[in-house]
This record gives C-alpha cells, structure tokens and sequence, in this order.
C-alpha cells in the first residue's frame, strides 16, 4: 500500500501545480477582457475623472503583478475578495447587509449547483453503467443500437431544445413536475428534489452518451482477451461474463469519464440553468462577466478549476486502486 | 454417468472450419475425424497455422470470433455440439469439458484471486458449494505440487509465477472432474526446468482422475510423453493418426518425417582455439544493473573469429543483458567488452562509426524487429548506405546481393513490405540486415524460439554456411538445448545473472559438468515416450525441474 499512497501523493501535489498555473491564466485572462468595471458602471457618460477615481477605489490602477499576488495571497487565505457590484450597490444605498463579500454571494449559488449536480450525478451514472453494460452484452442488437441512437441523438442537440421538449412533456402536457425551478433557502429537501428534477433529467440525456459509450466500448474492447475465452469455456453465463470478468477490468477508462462529465455538471450548465430559471453559479458567473465584476469571474473560475482538478484527482486515484497489481504489490 | 468403453467420448466426423479474413472465407480445417476414447490422451501436432488449436476449440463445439464451422458434426457422449443451445453447451463447458489455455497469466483474470476463479466452475454449476470446492482446490494445488498450497491460492495472478500459474489454471480445469480436457500448448511458453514440471503433474493428475484429453502442441518430444495416439495436422489436413510409439518409430508419411528429422541437423564442432589467438569479442569481469537491481555479477567469456558461442540459461538468467552490454545499450557498472583485443567505450553513443559497425544483432521477434511500413531493400539499404557510403545503383546492387545470400531472389522480394513475407523470411531480411553492415560479430537472440521447428532448422542452416563463407562470429542467445547442439561450437552456461559452466560443446554434452547444466539438460525432453518416466523413477519429483533448481540455490 505505501506504493499507492506515494502515488497519491505524488498526483495532490501535481494537483496543487496545475492549480497555481491555472490562476494565473485565469488572472491574465479576465484582466485582458475588454474594458473594465468603472467604465461599464459609468456608461456612456463617464468622465475620465470619474473613471479613475472608480479605478483607485478598487485599486485596479495598480500593477497587475501586484493585483495578481494580493488576489492569490487572500484567495488562499480563504478571502476571495469583495464584489464590485455589490460594494457600488452599498455605497449607494449606504448600507452594508454583509453581502458584499464574494464568498457571500457565490456560497448559495454554489450549494445549489452542487445540489443538482448531485441529483443528475445519482440518476445519470448507474443509468449510464447499466446501459453501458446492457449495450455491450446484446451488442449489435436491436437493443443495442436503439441505446446508441437515443443517447447520441440527445448528446447532439442542443441542451435548451431538450428542456423545452421535457418541459412539453413532463410538465405541459402531463403537469408531473414544475417547470420552474426556484428553489430558495430553508426550502424542505423533498420540495427542492421536486424543483430540480426536470433540470436533473435534461442534464441525464446530455451526459449519458458519454458515459455509457465509454462503458460499452471498454469492455468490448476486452472481450477478445484470453481470459474472457476463458471464462466463457467456463460455461458461464454472457451476463456473468461481462459483469464479473470484463467490467472490473474495463473500470479505469470508464471512471476517467464519468468524472468529466461530473466536472462538465459542475462547470457547464448556464444554459438549463437559465431555462429553468434555477439559481446556480452558472448564472451569477455570466452576469459577472457581463458587468466586468472581476472578484467574482476570477472566483468562478478559481472554482471551476478546482472542481476540474478534484474530480480528476479522484478518477486517476479510483483508476489506480481499481488495478489489482498496485493494490496487490508482489 | 456409466458409459460402455468401446463408445468413444468425442466423435467428430468431417469438420471443415473457415476463417474470416479480407471479408473472405478462407479454410482452416478442411475435414477432419476424430474419436477420442473415455480416459485415452490425444496429441495434437503440427506447425503454426496447421489449425491445431481451431480444432481443439471446436472439440468444444466452441469457435473465436470471425472463425465458423462448415460442415461436419461434433459429438461429446452422444450430444451433438453444434446443434445444442447455448445453454446445454454452458452446463457442459467446464463442467464436463474443461480447458487449459496456453498462456495461463494472460488466461487468469487479472481482477480476481485464483481461488475465485477457481470455485467460480464449481458454484456456478452447482457440482459443489464455495466452502468445498476451496478445499478442493487446495488439495487439487498439493497434488499439482505448487508451493505452499494452502496459501497459493489465494493469491493475485500477477503474484504468482508462470509455472505456478500453468499448474493452478490445470487444477481449475479439474475443478468439476470433467471427462475431457483440452490442453493448448500449456508449457510452450515456460522454460525447460518448469516445463518438465508442469508435464509431470498434468500427466498424473490426468492418470489419476482417468480424464480423457485432447493434447495440442508443437513439440514432438512433448507429446511423446503425454499422448496415447497422436494425430498430426498439416495446413488442415490430417496427415495420419497413430499410436505414440507406432508413430514415433515407423511414421509413414513424407512430412510427418520430416518433422521427426528436424533434430537431426548437427554441424560438427570445430577444432581448438589456437593458444595466443586474440578474441573477436572479449567479456571480461562485467557487472550489470537495472537501476539498483544487479542483473549480472562478474561475467567473462570470450568469442573467436568464426566460431558460435551458445549463451544458455533461463528466463531471467542474465543472457540477453549481457548481450544489452556487448552492444552498448547497457553500460555494464564495472568490467570491460573487447573487440580485437582493444577496450569499447562502454556506451554505444561513445563508440566510433567503425566499432558500431562491427558489432550487429539480429532478434527474437522479426515482427516487431521490422519498420512495417518500409519495403524489404530499403530495410536493407538503410545499414549499406549508412555503414558502407554506398547510393544510387550501387546501393540497389549490394541490396540484390544481400537478398541472394538470403536465398531470397531480389527481383521478387525487393518491394515487399514485412506483411507480406512468412515468419521465416522476416528472420532471414532480418540477417540480411545485420550482414549488409559487413560485421566481424552478431549477437542472435532467440532467433530462431518464434520458428516452427521446419522453418528454424532452414534459419540454422543460413546462418552456418554464412558463418563458413564469411568467418562471422556469432554469440547465440537461446534456451533450446537442441539448436545448441546443432550449431554452437562453444557453450556458456548462466544462471542468476553469472557464468556457472562453459567450454566446448562435446564437453558440455557429456558428464560430468554442473549439477545446473546437468539439471537443464536432463530437463529437455527427448522424442523416448519413456523418458519422462524413466526420469521421474530415476530421480523422484522432487529432483527435477524447478524444486531442484531450488535445491541448489
């Protein structure tokens, strides 16, 4: 075992690398976004006297060396700093509610994506797995190729195309489910399910071709092998043969798989989230960018890289353990 | 299950079997009967491609993928294989007809542990419950005479050696007592003093049970100790049936023949070394790792002009590193390689275009040794250019002369790409390879282990007269004590990464020499279908193979 965990070590520290580097990219690539803050707040008739004096205020007339040092200094210090929109909003009114912060803005909104990500992951894996699995024993079937068609007929259209036709379906035609999603806090767990489920359901049908295809093809991949002849001339059952001789050695590709698109639920889902009108930090990172409120971009994508990084972490981590020789060494 | 004797177990009549390739049909067997008695032992043999293992699969009433069954009939004690669903078929498989697959570690599977896969037969065919058949297999591994037997078990794949595994996957074919067990070339790929072993425990287990089974190989000399009757194929086709010892001493066809002639090819040795003659290649005192691992520890012998230096021992022994440092690849950690009496640079990076030059190899596996994607001259071409300058028609004039010492006609060869060639003539483009340098050395490894038996023999006899025409020197790596005796005229004996024997080859053939080499060469089978016993009488099961290799560690 002090193999794998030297393994493991290895590969967090590596995680922690990438995670440098990718700041970095991501402080270089929102500073070089058109225009900024003060500019887009004034509008049209902005004064260069006011703009910069908006610039110093928020300390963006400093270099970008030094922003960038201060950023990742309180970043790691857990302080993501404070929202320009909301600051402007309590200089105005001339109250501070304690909002301003951008851990304060982005800490719901990120339960809540976290919320459906976690509801989509619970339908959508096992329902990949077993597709996977069902695929490849009747492969070349009737069964088989009515799988592929369907799963990659919903991974190609568009994502807001597949809500609406689930909104007509599951909630205009026959009223099951809301088609709103507004979930808000202190809202009871089943009444939350209820709400996110239509959200759930159309993020199924994106990532399930992905992972069910991985499933299918791994382990057809080792059905030539000689210990699959083997376990057949075993006279055991097709069923058996793939579940208990293919599948546990076919798990590393299809872990790395399911974990990108557990990363893809986390990172990319604006669009059924502004379909459903549901809360999650898709959204407030697009009005973000829109209004150039940089504190809470770059936090975004500080946590978006996070999650990317995690998540595939995990998968080499389950891949590595799912290999009996390293488990198991001589 | 009483079943009357003279009714035979497996009846197949007329199989014609067609293998898919290039969207074509093609045919692999082109009718073949067979009876097979309750408890009688079948050898199976032939050359690659002979469709040996096609039929033993179809014993079966099993067929690979893209392979299918024409016409003919398969019976297994009265039931008609090819007819049957496929589930009467999975109640027999493994339960009544078991398997023994030629490669047991790319045939356990890798996830389970072998007692899993062991009681996996047995549970799902409830022939018996988990709890038994584990101690079954227990009993089953002290019979098979693994070590530690209560332990083994319960092991990973990976963590168990070739050997072991070869028995362990015999005793999961016993798992469920079948009646018929077809074995596929279960110790091709295990060194001699393991082979022996493996055969000695197949042979009494299967005695004892009374398993009839259906035993495929290439090796003569193998079968001889396992079959009752043995059945050789060529290309499909029966070339004739016969009891082991009718077969053996009067066989009746041309090619059956032939393949018993093989072992007969023996170049005489050459005279002595002249004392005072400096040595092509000199080895002297090396020490070799892999990382920290020693691999070699003092290693010295030497090689002289025209002369094949046999370099024997078994997997793991040290020979093909010792080669690594002789080329360069492998700086040894102390000692020196000689050519012509002056030191090499111990890194082929370090070394002149001319010492390069005069040291080449030719491998194991011509398949992968081969750019696919480059024809035959320009294989050639590329060490005539680069070692001898030559361009143009020049070029294309050694390359034509090359293939000719080849025995290959250039004008028919020349553009071909390595798919397109048989095993034998990629190990030939091979030589022609290592020759259009115009070396004084070359280092064959395991040239000729890839080979049928027919084909290597050719192998053998090339490069002996090249040897003869040009006076090359040649360091023969192998572990087939039958192509030392055919071409070596010296032999160095390696065990554990050190020189335990060496000197002439009709010393080294004749006792007393190492109780190692004595062990290797005991443990190479002869075509005698009572060698086997008369060994196992001699020396008792724990004096051969492996357990006395570890005695005498």
């Amino acid at each position: 075992m002090g193999n794998v965990l030297t393994i493991i070590a290895q590969r967090l520290m590596l995680g922690l690398l990438t995670l440098l580097i990718v700041s970095v990219v991501i402080f270089a690539a929102v500073n070089a976004l058109p225009g900024d803050f003060a500019q887009t707040v004034l509008g049209q008739g902005a004064t260069p006297e006011a703009v910069a004096a908006i610039r110093q205020d928020l300390g963006l007339d400093r270099s970008p060396i030094q922003r960038y040092f201060d950023w990742l200094g309180d970043a790691l210090r857990g302080d993501l700093g404070t929202s320009f929109a909301q600051a402007n909003f309590a200089s105005y009114t001339g109250t501070n509610s304690g909002a301003t912060t951008v851990a304060a803005q982005i800490g719901p909104r990120f339960a809540n994506t976290m919320f459906l990500a976690m509801v989509t992951a619970t339908i959508a894996v096992p329902v990949s797995i077993i597709l996977g699995v069902l695929a490849a024993l009747y492969r070349n079937t009737v069964f088989d190729r009515a799988a592929n068609i369907f799963t990659l007929s919903s991974i190609s259209s568009p994502e807001f195309f597949l809500a609406y036709i689930l909104i007509l379906l599951l909630a205009v035609l026959n009223p099951l489910l809301p088609p709103l999603s507004n979930i808000y806090d202190g809202m009871a767990f089943s009444e939350r399910l209820e709400k996110s489920l239509l959200p759930a359901l159309t993020l199924t049908l994106v990532v399930t071709a992905h992972m069910m295809r991985m499933t299918r093809a791994a382990i057809i991949n080792l059905l030539a092998s000689p210990y699959i002849e083997m376990a057949r001339l075993k006279g055991l059952s097709p069923a058996r043969v793939i579940v208990k001789h293919a599948l546990p050695n076919a798990l590393a590709p299809i872990i790395n798989v399911v974990a990108l698109n557990l990363a893809y639920l986390i990172t990319g889902v604006v669009v059924v989230e502004v379909v459903f009108v549901y809360p999650g930090i898709g959204q407030l990172f697009v009005d973000s960018v829109k209004i150039r409120d940089i504190p809470v971009v770059q936090a975004c994508c500080l946590i978006f890289a996070t999650a990317y990084i995690l998540l595939n972490l995990t998968a080499d981590i389950m891949s590595i353990l799912s290999n009996p020789r390293l488990r198991h060494p001589k | 299950m009483t079943k009357t004797s003279n009714e035979p177990l497996v009846k197949i009549r007329g199989l014609k079997l067609e293998g898919r390739s290039d969207e074509v049909w093609n045919p692999i067997i082109n009718g073949v009967d067979l009876n097979l008695m309750p408890g009688e032992v079948l050898g199976l043999i032939g050359e690659s491609g002979a469709g040996k293992s096609t039929l033993g699969l179809a014993a079966m009433g099993f067929t690979r993928d893209g392979v299918r069954i024409s016409e003919g009939s398969v019976e297994f004690d009265g039931i008609d294989l090819l007819t049957a669903s496929a589930a009467v078929k999975r109640g027999l498989l493994g339960k009544r007809i078991a398997y023994v697959a030629q490669s047991a570690a790319a045939s356990f599977n890798p996830a389970h542990r072998l007692m899993d896969q062991h009681v996996e037969g047995p549970v799902q065919h409830d022939v018996m419950g988990t709890a038994e058949s584990t101690e079954d297999g227990i009993e089953l591994y002290r019979k098979l005479r693994l070590p530690n037997p209560d332990e083994i078990g319960f092991r990973y794949p990976h963590q168990v050696s070739g050997g072991q595994l070869q028995r362990a996957m015999t005793a999961m074919a016993m798992s469920c007592r079948p009646d018929l067990i077809i074995f596929d070339e279960p110790t091709t790929a295990l060194d001699v003093t393991t082979q022996i072993e493996v055969l000695a425990s197949i042979r009494d287990i299967v005695e004892q049970f009374n398993t009839a089974a259906i035993y495929i190989t290439h090796d003569l000399a193998v079968v001889a100790q396992m079959a009752d009757r043995i059945k050789v194929l060529l290309k499909g086709d029966e070339v004739e049936t016969a009891d082991t010892r009718t077969m053996l001493t009067a066989p009746t066809q041309d090619y059956t023949k032939s393949l018993w002639a093989v072992r007969s090819f023996e170049r005489p040795q050459k005279p002595a070394i002249a004392s005072g003659s400096v040595p092509v290649v000199s080895v002297q005192n090396v020490d070799a790792a892999y990382g920290t691992v020693p691999v070699l520890h003092d290693v010295s012998f030497d090689m002289h002009k025209g002369r094949t230096v046999a370099v024997v021992g078994e997997s793991g022994s040290g020979k093909s590193t010792t080669a690594r440092c002789i080329t360069g690849l492998l700086p040894p950690a102390s000692g020196q390689i000689m050519l012509d009496g002056v030191a090499l640079p111990a890194d082929y990076r370090k070394r002149s275009k001319d010492q390069l030059q005069q040291v080449q190899m030719i491998y194991q596996m011509a398949d992968t040794a081969l750019n696919p994607r480059m024809c035959v001259g320009d294989i050639i071409a590329r060490p005539v250019q680069f070692y001898g300058g030559l361009r143009g028609a020049d070029k294309r004039k050694r390359v034509d002369e090359l293939l000719e010492q080849i025995e290959l006609d250039p004008a028919e060869y020349y553009g071909r790409l390595p798919s397109e060639l048989s095993g034998g003539q990629k190990q030939r483009i091979g030589i022609a390879r290592a020759l259009a340098a115009e070396p004084k050395f070359i280092i064959c490894d395991e040239v000729t282990s890839a080979l049928d038996q027919l084909v290597a023999e050719g192998i053998l006899r090339l490069l002996a007269r090249l040897q003869d025409e040009l006076s090359l020197t040649y360091m023969f790596i192998t572990h087939d004590l039958a192509t030392v005796k055919a071409i070596a005229d010296e032999v160095v004996v390696m065990k554990d990464g050190r020189v335990v024997e060496q000197g002439l080859k009709n010393d080294m053939f004749q006792p007393p020499h190492h109780p190692y080499t004595d062990l290797l060469l005991s443990s190479v089978p002869e075509m005698d279908p009572d060698w086997l016993t008369n060994l196992l009488a001699e020396r008792g099961v724990d004096n051969i193979g492996d357990a006395a290799v570890g005695k005498m560690a």
